[in-house]
């Protein structure tokens, strides 16, 4: 990866509302992979991460998708016309399922003394403009959520949190491959979602948060 | 290496692998139903070692053994899986086209699923579990729908059999391998379910795990005896 041309140079000036010492750490991280790369980046995060409750950092990464998640579907609702009922309620279901992950996620934070990311600001662009558009964002949102899970889940140290991560990712997983099925594409990208290391998923989430 | 490590810790237990794997179900009925899932597969050995006092707690800390002992499982379920796809298909009781091409791409993955849980196995210095003996001749019976919801049926199974492990598996590598296969099991969950009618999220918001003794018991009825 070229450090002399900056491919997203947007990313160095990412902002997050609601700016918590974990979401500091990926903004920092986030900018030095514009200019070094992806590849100096991870172990960058590993490494930040691995200084604080890990646990903790990676609810709070997890929450921030959730929120995003549960924005996006809840906006879809009530800005895209003419929805299917197949698709209207499969964007219910799936709002209903992230509000849920989102609620669990902020309780599991605070249990572990810790503080829950607050809710970043959202832009979706021009994903609501019709059904098509909107089933294709949610495609690669659902994906980018199990891909997130299944790359952090080997880091998380508690077997409680490990567990619950689990149980949602699966229904990360279930939501991704009815959304597909609705969009017209393969089940599964592949035959195994691998994990997605966070500072690959926060550069693919970038340009749906609001700086 | 790592990997060399894992295998130096492995050698010893290699020629008992069979009898690790049967104390993975532990107590009460579930040795018993695995012992017959197991002699049902057409491997005898040691079928009759799950003694009563082999505890499951053997497991719970999680262990390179353990590790072994849970890829092999998974190892099983997923010929158990392609082996239901493949009658499924075979039986030319799918007449929807596009319930054909599903189950085509979903047979695609648990071949790959597999290919990668032998390797795993040999490399973690087991012997990979053996095919079992199956027979879905009741399912193919009942036609497409019958086939449909059995498919369903299995994939939520296999969706729960993984999540059920997920906190037992000592190595990061393996516990990602079976992270990154976990979720393929609930796409396809997913999809079936939304074909025969279901909710795409039977458990809601949070998927409910199964432990090995109910997913083998679950499963015990494609078994040949």
């Amino acid at each position: 990866m070229s450090d002399s041309n900056m491919k997203t140079p947007e990313l160095a000036n990412i902002q997050v509302k609601g700016m918590t010492r974990e979401s500091f750490i990926m903004r920092g991280a986030i900018a030095a992979g514009s200019v070094y790369g992806l590849s100096t980046v991870t172990p960058f995060i590993s490494q930040a991460m691995a200084q604080g409750d890990g646990d903790v950092d990676i609810l709070n990464f997890a929450l921030t998708l959730e929120y995003l998640e549960a924005a996006f579907y809840t906006e879809a609702l009530k800005q895209v016309s003419g929805l299917s009922a197949d698709v209207k309620e499969l964007a219910t279901t799936t709002r209903d399922d992230e509000n849920e992950h989102v609620d669990a996620i902020s309780a599991t934070v605070k249990k572990l003394g810790g503080k829950p990311a607050a809710k970043p600001g959202v832009d979706f662009g021009k994903a609501f403009a019709n059904e098509k558009s909107f089933l294709t964002t949610a495609v690669v949102f659902e994906d980018l959520g199990v891909g997130a899970y299944n790359g952090a889940g080997p880091n998380i140290k508690s077997k409680e949190v490990l567990a619950a991560a689990g149980s949602i990712v699966q229904v990360e997983g279930r939501h991704a491959g009815a959304v597909r099925l609705l969009n017209g594409d393969k089940i599964a990208p592949s035959p195994f979602d691998k994990g997605i290391p966070m500072a690959e998923v926060l550069m693919k989430a970038k340009p749906f948060i609001k700086s | 290496m790592q990997d060399e490590a894992v295998k130096d810790e492995q050698a010893p237990e290699k020629p008992s692998s069979r009898a690790q794997f049967l104390k993975i179900a532990g107590g009460t009925g579930a040795a018993g139903a695995l012992a017959i899932f197991l002699a049902a597969c057409g491997d005898d050995e040691k079928s009759s070692s799950s003694s009563s006092d082999s505890k499951s707690e053997d497991m719970s800390s999680g262990s390179a053994k353990g590790d072994l002992e849970i890829v092999n499982y998974a190892l099983t379920l997923e010929y158990l899986e392609v082996a239901f796809y493949q009658a499924a298909i075979d039986s030319g009781e799918v007449k929807t086209k596009a319930v054909g091409e599903v189950a085509k791409t979903i047979v695609a993955d648990e071949i790959a699923h597999v290919e990668a849980l032998t390797a795993t196995v040999k490399q973690l210095g087991g012997t990979p579990a053996a095919k079992p003996k199956t027979n879905f001749d009741d399912v193919l019976a009942g036609g497409e729908k019958k086939i449909l919801e059995t498919a369903a049926t299995v994939e939520n199974l296999g969706a729960a059999a993984y999540l059920g492990q997920a906190g037992r598996i000592k190595s990061k590598e393996v516990l990602a391998a079976a992270l990154s296969i976990h979720t393929v099991e609930a796409r396809h969950a997913a999809v079936l379910n939304n074909v025969i009618g279901k909710s795409i999220v039977p458990d809601g918001a949070f998927a409910k795990p199964a432990d090995m003794a109910t997913v083998l018991k679950a499963v015990k009825p494609f078994i040949a005896a």
